[in-house]
């Protein structure tokens, strides 16, 4: 059982699809063409019990090989870049294995012809495919991650194919009138069955031991090629342009600024939807400001909360502070301290520049009296500037939230 | 007063030789150290006054070495130095044991008064600790456990909102028309209280923070 392809079986289909996806052949992971894997992947079933179920149809009728070549002619492929996996051959003998062994009882017990004799094998067959489906462990994980109750019922599913599997073999030897003769048989079989799994079950813990260790490398190997991606497009480009304008100073910061702000938003920002909250138009706004002015903005932010009509005002209002600051106070550094509250949003923008004299800003300077005060009164807020020369400016902010 | 005795922990050597030529005169650099054994080993050694203390390192970063050296009972101050913003790790070194919290990009002038402050005893919270406090403490509807641990008072609140909007503590005193003690004082009591409480929230926040 160790050799199951379930890694590749688990990589099709994502949850978030459509209801219904087109039925598309995937390449990985395939046996033959691929057909039980994409109708699997379709009705979300275990690809295994399709190709069962394919054998089995086969051996009955040989309606299973006809709906399979049919299936196969009127499915496309998946489209697959790079060198095409080979298949599991050992999986293709063993599905043959299986064919032929059906094919044999069937003739033997003239099942295949139909009858009472079928219903056994029927019934061990519904048990097995229960126990194939316990142990795929990407479907035993999920069970057992969702509550704790899923445990048990893991283990009634178990007991319920074991009993119907135990039901159908006792059923075919009563059918067959060999129950009596069979004692001796099966406690043989028996020790031979218990014999074999002594020897062979060192060999299969190691073998599962180096299947997990392989998937733990591939998903490590494909995060790290992301992490490589990732850096290459960012900070490698970012550097090779910082060494291009080594000249320019000020381009330098805002190169490295720029770089550095996105990478720790990569890096331990949650990925948040600019457009929907407080805290991350704050961000965003100064990130913009900061590049189009190369002077660094410190964002803090607490709290958060959705943006309303009114607080995307605000925001205008607190980008046209941090504007002033970037382009008058000539301060090094401009703080910015957001904080959302279930009553109201507040926000500083705080430089440690030159200052001015509010007194002597002329009426139809745009910027703080109509960009920012007027525009926060306009939407129900209220905006106060505070600052003397010499000892920088603080722009205030208030926006009062309607409750809800 | 004689120079305070520093040491610094950092596995890039650039970083520690800049810290070293950007901090004041009455600073002394009296060693360094690039990983979790080495700065184990020579903190025992030198008993600095004050560690500056990179939050990521091989070995177990910061927190092992707060944890090897508080755990031994050293009375050594620490103060975390780090270009991590991260909420965990922030959150995390505090409540490892150290007494402060900057970001690499603080200026020569601001560090040699964030490491003088530590050395004295009292706290240091850059603006952006101060926010992510403010943030872990509010964020909790569930009532304290322990209300002398684990809530604010009104005035620390304060204090660190005015921290986080970038003020410096003598522009708090002036704000709050207290005196700078004791706006280090309610500062050292946040501290207290950041690293005593047993309030889960602030470890699942700063998680939380991590795994959106």
């Amino acid at each position: 059982m160790a050799d199951r392809p379930t890694i590749h079986d688990a990589a099709p289909a994502p949850p978030e699809e459509p209801a219904l996806p087109r039925l598309i052949r995937p390449v990985e992971g395939r046996l033959v063409a691929g057909v039980a894997q994409a109708a699997a992947a379709q009705l979300r079933l275990d690809p295994v019990a399709l190709r069962l179920a394919f054998v089995l149809l086969t051996v009955l009728d040989g309606i299973g090989a006809v709906a399979y070549a049919a299936l196969w002619m009127f499915t496309s492929r998946e489209l697959y870049e790079g060198r095409e996996p080979s298949r599991d051959w050992s999986q293709v003998a063993a599905y043959g294995a299986i064919g032929l062994a059906l094919m044999a009882l069937g003739w033997l017990t003239g099942a295949s012809a139909g009858g009472i004799g079928a219903w056994p094998i029927a019934v061990g067959g519904i048990g097995s495919l229960i126990l194939w489906q316990q142990a795929d462990p990407d479907r035993r994980q999920r069970w057992m991650n969702s509550t704790v109750g899923q445990g048990r019922q893991n283990r009634v599913r178990t007991l319920a194919g074991l009993a119907l599997v135990v039901v159908g073999a006792i059923g075919f030897l009563v059918v067959t009138d060999e129950l009596g003769s069979a004692r001796p048989g099966v406690m043989f079989t028996l020790v031979v069955v218990g014999g074999v799994a002594l020897i062979a079950a060192p060999w299969l813990a190691a073998l599962w031991k180096e299947l997990q260790r392989e998937r733990r490398e591939r998903i490590r190997q494909e995060e790290r090629a992301e992490f490589a991606a990732h850096v290459h497009d960012s900070v490698l480009h970012t550097l090779t342009l910082i060494q291009r304008s080594a000249n320019d100073s000020r381009e330098v910061m805002r190169l490295a600024r720029s770089q550095e702000r996105e990478l720790r938003n990569w890096l331990y920002q949650p990925k948040q939807d600019a457009d929907a909250s407080v805290a991350a138009a704050v961000r965003r706004v100064a990130a913009e400001e900061e590049d189009a002015h190369g002077v660094p903005i410190e964002v803090v932010c607490v709290g958060d909360c959705p943006l309303t009509p009114e607080l995307s005002a605000m925001m205008q209002a607190a980008r046209q502070a941090m504007v002033n600051a970037a382009k008058y106070s000539e301060s090094s550094v401009i703080s910015v301290y957001a904080e959302a509250e279930p009553e109201e949003v507040t926000i500083f923008v705080r430089d440690r520049g030159v200052g001015f004299d509010m007194g002597q800003v002329p009426e139809d300077r745009m910027g703080i009296r109509q960009s920012i005060i007027g525009r926060m009164e306009r939407h129900g807020g209220s905006a106060r500037v505070r600052t003397e020369a010499g000892e920088g400016t603080e722009v205030m902010l208030t926006m009062k939230l309607e409750k809800t | 007063m004689s120079a305070i005795r520093v040491l610094i922990v950092d596995d890039h050597r650039l970083f520690r030789s800049g810290v070293r030529a950007e901090l004041g005169d009455s600073i002394e650099v009296i060693g360094e150290a690039e990983d979790v054994e080495s700065a184990v080993r020579t903190i025992a050694e030198l008993q600095p006054d004050v560690v500056l203390l990179d939050v990521h390192m091989p070995g177990g970063g910061g927190q092992e070495v707060l944890r090897r050296v508080l755990g031994s009972g050293s009375s050594v101050r620490f103060l975390a130095l780090s270009v991590s913003d991260a909420a965990e790790d922030v959150i995390g070194v505090i409540r490892g044991g150290a007494r402060g919290y900057v970001t690499k990009t603080i200026s020569g002038r601001e560090l040699t008064d964030a490491i003088r402050r530590v050395a004295d005893g009292d706290a240091v919270f850059s603006p952006r600790l101060a926010g992510f406090v403010l943030d872990a403490f509010a964020s909790s509807e569930a009532p304290p456990i322990d209300p002398e641990l684990d809530s604010l008072t009104q005035r620390e609140r304060e204090v660190l909102r005015l921290i986080a909007r970038g003020y410096a503590y003598k522009e708090i005193a002036k704000e709050l028309f207290i005196s700078v003690k004791t706006v280090e004082t309610h500062v050292s009591s946040v501290l207290r209280k950041l690293q005593l409480s047993n309030r889960h929230e602030l470890s699942r926040w700063a998680t939380a923070r991590r795994l959106v």
